[in-house]
C-alpha cells in the first residue's frame, strides 16, 4: 500500500482498516495530528486529504485516496503559515492539544472562503472541540488571518 | 501594589503542630517530630545531578551553560494556564534575561519544588478571615507543607507559591554573577549593570556574558539582605507576555504525553472494570492474543482499579485487541444506578450528622420563630461530572536494570514518584518522573492511576519502554468524577424582604477521602471535608443568622478535584438561592448582593464593575435577559453577568461579562485567558454535562454523549481586572464557579423557569 504524506511516499504493509491517524502516529512517527476521541467527534486529529479536512481517526487507511497533509508540513522551512502566524498574534493556544486540528480546519476554511463570516466560522469550526475554551481567540485569529491575506 | 501587601503575615504556631490537624479536610494524625527535621532542612538542588559539561546551577531554578544558554526550571504542570510563561518571568525579571532567549524546562520531580501556597490555602477558613485562629491554622499548614513537600500543580496556587521564591532565585543568581564580574573586571560590584544575560561595567566598558562568568561564580554566596525589585521597576511582570510555548503549539510539536517516542517502544492500552473499584471474576484473552501485533494481555490489580492491559506494537491494535478480550467484571462497591445514588445523597442530607464551617447568630431559633410567609426554601442538585481532558489519560514507562522512568502529563510528580516506586517495589531514588506538557488537566492529572498501570505493564514488557494510551471511552468511564451533590437552602426574610437568616445543608461524598484512599490508602482519611461546602461557607456575605452545614455521603464512586472542586457546585446553589430571595422580596438581584457584601469592598467592587460593564438594569432588546452571580474562590473575587437570548424557543448564551479581583496580577493577558477558559468550562457543565450510572457503570462514553460548548455556542466574553484585594489570588479556577449560577439566573430572568437541577438542558433547550 502506498501513502503520500507531506510530500513523501511511504510503502506500507498494513491492515486496510487501520485508521489513518494511527498509521501517521504509530507507524510513521508523524505526531502533529492528535488522538482525542476516535469517533470523529473532537477534531484533534484533523488532517487534509487532497486539501480537504478529514478526521484521520475515523478514516481507514484503505479508504485514503489522495495526498495527506498534516500540521507538521503547512509551514515552509522557517516561514509559518499565515494561520499559524495569526494564532501567535492572537495568542490562541492554552494547553494546545486541540490546536493542530483547529489550525488544519481553519486553513481549509480560509482557502475556500477568504473572508469568512461568523456563520462560516461556526460551520467550519464547530467540529473541533476545545476544553480550554479558546474559541473567542480562534475566531479572532481566523479573522486576523483573513485580513493578513487580503493585505498581502 | 506593594510587596508588603501580598506577603502573608502568619503567626507561627508551630507548637501546636504535634496535635492532630486537618489537611484541608482529611485528618492526618501524628507526631511531627520528623516533620521538624524536614522543616529545617534545605532540600538539595536536584539539578546538580544532571548538568551538561561546563554547565552550572546556582539554585533549584537556574542553570547557565558556557555558551550563555540559560535554563529556567518551571516545576509546575503546563496545562494551558501559562505557568511556563509567568513563572519563568518571575526569574527572568530579576535575572535580567529575555523571556524568549532562554530555555524553559519542567525539571525533575523533587521535594525541593514543594507547593506551600496550595497547602496554606487549604486551611478551612474564608480568604477574608485573617483572625488569629485562621492565621494560626495557615501557619500550621505551612509547616505541614514542608513536611509533606508535595510538588503539585493544584488549587490555583502556582503563581502565589512562586511569587517570592522564584524572584529570589533570579536575584541570587544575578548577584553571584556580578560578584564574579567584579573580580574579573577589578571594579567594585556597585558599578555593574546587568542586561540580556550580560554583566557590564559602564565606566570601563568591560562586559562578560553570564556563561563566561558562571564557572567562577560557583560557590559564591548571594548577599543576605537581597531586596526584590519593586513593581515600578518591572519590565516583564505586570504586562501581558507572549506565551513561551506558543510556537510549539501552533506547529504540532510532539510535546504531550501521547507523543513520547522511545527506541523499541511498545504500545498498550488498559481496560479496567467499568464498575469502578470492582474486582475481576475472569478474563479470557485467547482471541485477543492471536490478533495481529498483539504481544500479550496482562491482568492488573491495583489500588485504583482492576482489569487488564493489552501490549501490542501499535496503539490501535491494542485498542482492537482490548475489545476482543472477554471479561467478567465483579460488582460495584456503590449503588448500581443514578436513582439509588441520589437516594444515598438524600439519606446523608436527612441524616442529621453535619459539620459546620460557618455559624453566625442563632439559626435554629430564628427559623423556629419565623412566620411561614417569610420563609424561602429550595433544594438544588448537581450531577457527577467527568474532566474530559482533550488528551486522554496516558503514561509511558520503561523498567530496566531495577530502575524506572515514567513520562506522564501529570500534576503531581513527587506523588507519582512515590506511588510508582511502591508499585514497582523499588526505591523512590530509582524512579525518574518526566513531566510532559499536559493536554488539559483540570485536576484529573493529579491522580495516580495512569502511572500505576503504565508501571505494571512496563514490568511485563521485558525491559522495553511502553506507552499506555487510554481510549476515550476508557477515560470517560474511569474518571475520578466531580461528585454529585444535593443542597437544601432556606431563609427567613424580615418584613423589608431582607434575609435575616440563611441555613444550608449540603450533602456530597468526600473528595479528600476518595483521593487519599487511592493515593495513600494507608493514611487515615476521616474527619470533616471542607470541599463539601466550599463556595458556600466562605463567601463575603453578612447575614445575621447564617449557617452552612456539610453532610458527608457514604458513596464509593471515585471522586476527585474537578476545576474549582466544591466551588464548582456550591455557588450554583448559594447564588441561585440569593436570586430566589431577591425574587421573593422584589429586590434587584445585584442590589441584594451589594447589600449583603457591604463589609467587603473587594466584593462590592467587582459587582459594581461587572454591572457597569453589562449596563445592568438598563433596558435591553426584546428576547434577552441577564443573570448575575458572584463567587470568591482560591483567593480571587469574581462577579459575572451572563446575557441569554431567546432564539425560536432555544436559548443562546450571547455574552458574558466578568470582573475579577485577584489582588496583584502578574500577566493580565494570561489572567484574562484563564477567566475566559474557566467560564467556558463552567458553562459547558451547566448547559449539558452529566455523568449517570446504570448497572454500576457510567453510561456516557465519548464526546457524543458528554460534550462541551463548541464554537457555534460560545458567547462573546469580556473580562476586566481589578487589583484591590489584599492578598494574591489564583487564576486557573476562580472563573468557573460564578458562571454556572449566572447562567441559571439568566435563564430564570428570561423564562421565569427556576431550574434547580443541573444540567439545565434537561429542562430548557439551548442552541
Amino acid at each position: 500500500m502506498k501513502l503520500t504524506v507531506n510530500g513523501a511516499v511511504h510503502e506500507l504493509d498494513i491492515e486496510p482498516e487501520m485508521p489513518l491517524l494511527w498509521v501517521l502516529r504509530d507507524e510513521l512517527n508523524i505526531k502533529g495530528p492528535k488522538f482525542g476521541c476516535g469517533i470523529a467527534m473532537c477534531g484533534a486529529c484533523t488532517v487534509h486529504v487532497d486539501g480537504e479536512p478529514v478526521r484521520s481517526c475515523s478514516l481507514a487507511i484503505g479508504d485514503v485516496e489522495g495526498e495527506v497533509t498534516t500540521i507538521d508540513a503547512i509551514a515552509s522551512d522557517d516561514t509559518l503559515h499565515a494561520v499559524q502566524e495569526a494564532w501567535i498574534k492572537e495568542q490562541v493556544p492554552q494547553c494546545g492539544y486541540c490546536q493542530s486540528g483547529q489550525i488544519m480546519s481553519a486553513v481549509a476554511l480560509l482557502r475556500d472562503v477568504p473572508n469568512p463570516t461568523d456563520e462560516d466560522i461556526d460551520d467550519a469550526m464547530s467540529g473541533n472541540l476545545c476544553r480550554c475554551g479558546t474559541y473567542p481567540r480562534i475566531r479572532a485569529a481566523i479573522k486576523s488571518a483573513a485580513a493578513m491575506k487580503v493585505g498581502a | 501594589m506593594s510587596e508588603q501587601k501580598t506577603k502573608p503575615k502568619r503567626s507561627r504556631l508551630r507548637k501546636i503542630a504535634r496535635r492532630t490537624f486537618l489537611i484541608g479536610t482529611g485528618a492526618i494524625a501524628g507526631g511531627l517530630a520528623v516533620g521538624y527535621y524536614f522543616y529545617q532542612r534545605e532540600h538539595p538542588n536536584p539539578l546538580l545531578a544532571d548538568l551538561d559539561d561546563g554547565e552550572v546551577s546556582f539554585n533549584h531554578y537556574v542553570t547557565v551553560a558556557p555558551d550563555n544558554t540559560i535554563t529556567i526550571i518551571v516545576p509546575r504542570a503546563e496545562m494551558g494556564q501559562g505557568v511556563s510563561t509567568t513563572l519563568a518571568a518571575l526569574v527572568a525579571e530579576e535575572l535580567d534575561v529575555g523571556l524568549h532567549a532562554i530555555n524553559i524546562e519542567h525539571g525533575p520531580a523533587s521535594p525541593a519544588y514543594l507547593n506551600q501556597a496550595m497547602m496554606i490555602e487549604s486551611a478551612p477558613f474564608p480568604t477574608f478571615d485573617r483572625s488569629f485562629s485562621a492565621e494560626g491554622m495557615r501557619g500550621v499548614m505551612e509547616v505541614v507543607s514542608k513536611y509533606l513537600a508535595l510538588q503539585v500543580t493544584s488549587g490555583s496556587s502556582a503563581t502565589i507559591d512562586a511569587f517570592e521564591k522564584m524572584r529570589y532565585a533570579g536575584a541570587a543568581t544575578r548577584e553571584v554573577l556580578k560578584q564574579a564580574a567584579a573580580e574579573k573586571f577589578g571594579v567594585p560590584q556597585s558599578t555593574l549593570a546587568t542586561e540580556n544575560a550580560t554583566v557590564t561595567d559602564p565606566a570601563s566598558g568591560q562586559s562578560a556574558t553570564y556563561g563566561e562568568l558562571a564557572a567562577s561564580a560557583v560557590g559564591k554566596a548571594p548577599p543576605a539582605d537581597m531586596e526584590l525589585r519593586g513593581r515600578s521597576e518591572w519590565k516583564l511582570l505586570g504586562k501581558a507576555q507572549p506565551r513561551t510555548d506558543i510556537r510549539k503549539k501552533v506547529t504540532g510539536m510532539p510535546i504531550f504525553g501521547v507523543d513520547v517516542d522511545l527506541p523499541e517502544m511498545l504500545y498498550a492500552t488498559v481496560k479496567m472494570n467499568p464498575r469502578l473499584g470492582g474486582t475481576v471474576n475472569s478474563i479470557d484473552a485467547a482471541e485477543a492474543e492471536k490478533m495481529k501485533g498483539v504481544v500479550k494481555v496482562v491482568p492488573i490489580e491495583s489500588q485504583t482499579g482492576n482489569g487488564f492491559g493489552v501490549i501490542a506494537n501499535n496503539s490501535w491494535r491494542a485498542f482492537q485487541a482490548a475489545e476482543a478480550v472477554k471479561a467478567d467484571w465483579g460488582s460495584a462497591p456503590y449503588p448500581a444506578d443514578t436513582d439509588a445514588i441520589t437516594a444515598k445523597l438524600k439519606e446523608a442530607l436527612n441524616g442529621g450528622e453535619v459539620s459546620s464551617l460557618r455559624e453566625a447568630g442563632d439559626v435554629t431559633t430564628t427559623f423556629a420563630d419565623a412566620p411561614s410567609d417569610n420563609l424561602v426554601e429550595a433544594e438544588y442538585q448537581v450531577p457527577y461530572l467527568a474532566h474530559a481532558c482533550m488528551e486522554p489519560m496516558n503514561a509511558t514507562a520503561w523498567f530496566r536494570d531495577g530502575k524506572l522512568d515514567v513520562w506522564a502529563p501529570n500534576q503531581a510528580p513527587t506523588i507519582l514518584q512515590d506511588i510508582c516506586a511502591s508499585t514497582a517495589g523499588i526505591d523512590g531514588t530509582d524512579v525518574a518522573i518526566h513531566t510532559t506538557f499536559l493536554g488539559g488537566g483540570f485536576g484529573r492529572r493529579g491522580e495516580v492511576d495512569f502511572a500505576i498501570y503504565a508501571t505494571k505493564l512496563a514490568m511485563a514488557a521485558d525491559g522495553k519502554p511502553i506507552k499506555v494510551t487510554w481510549a476515550r471511552e476508557e477515560d470517560t468511564t474511569h474518571d475520578t468524577y466531580r461528585p454529585g451533590a444535593i443542597g437544601r437552602y432556606r431563609a427567613v426574610l424580615d418584613d423589608a424582604g431582607h434575609p435575616k437568616a440563611l441555613h444550608a445543608t449540603v450533602a456530597a461524598p468526600s473528595i479528600m477521602a476518595s483521593v487519599l484512599g487511592r493515593t495513600y490508602p494507608s493514611l487515615p482519611a476521616g474527619g470533616p471535608d471542607k470541599t463539601i461546602i466550599e463556595g458556600a461557607y466562605d463567601q463575603p456575605y453578612e447575614i445575621e443568622h447564617y449557617r452552612i452545614d456539610a453532610a458527608k455521603a457514604d458513596l464509593a464512586i471515585p471522586v476527585g478535584f474537578w476545576r474549582s472542586v466544591g466551588n464548582s457546585f456550591n455557588p450554583f446553589m448559594h447564588e441561585s438561592f440569593l436570586d430566589e430571595i431577591a425574587a421573593k422580596s422584589g429586590k434587584d438581584p445585584l442590589a441584594l448582593r451589594l447589600e449583603l457584601a457591604k463589609p467587603w469592598p473587594t466584593a462590592t467592587g467587582v459587582l459594581q464593575k461587572v454591572a457597569d460593564m453589562a449596563h445592568w438594569g438598563e433596558p435591553i432588546p426584546d428576547g434577552r435577559a441577564q443573570g448575575v452571580a458572584f463567587a470568591l474562590s482560591f483567593g480571587t473575587w469574581v462577579a459575572q453577568i451572563v446575557q441569554v437570548k431567546d432564539e425560536d424557543g432555544s436559548i443562546r448564551i450571547e455574552k458574558v461579562w466578568c470582573a475579577a479581583d485577584p489582588g496583584e496580577v502578574l500577566d493580565p493577558g494570561i489572567f484574562k485567558a484563564q477567566m475566559m477558559s474557566g467560564i467556558v468550562f463552567g458553562l459547558s457543565s451547566a448547559v449539558g454535562q452529566e455523568i449517570t450510572f446504570a448497572d454500576g457503570m457510567v453510561e456516557q462514553s465519548n464526546f457524543h454523549d458528554y460534550d462541551a460548548i463548541r464554537m457555534n455556542q460560545c458567547p462573546d466574553i469580556e473580562v476586566e481586572i481589578l487589583e484591590n484585594a489584599a492578598h494574591m489570588g489564583g487564576a486557573g479556577e476562580p472563573g468557573t464557579p460564578p458562571s454556572i449560577p449566572a447562567l441559571a439566573n439568566a435563564v430564570f430572568a428570561l423564562t421565569a423557569n427556576r431550574v434547580r437541577k443541573l444540567p439545565l438542558s434537561n429542562e430548557v433547550d439551548f442552541v
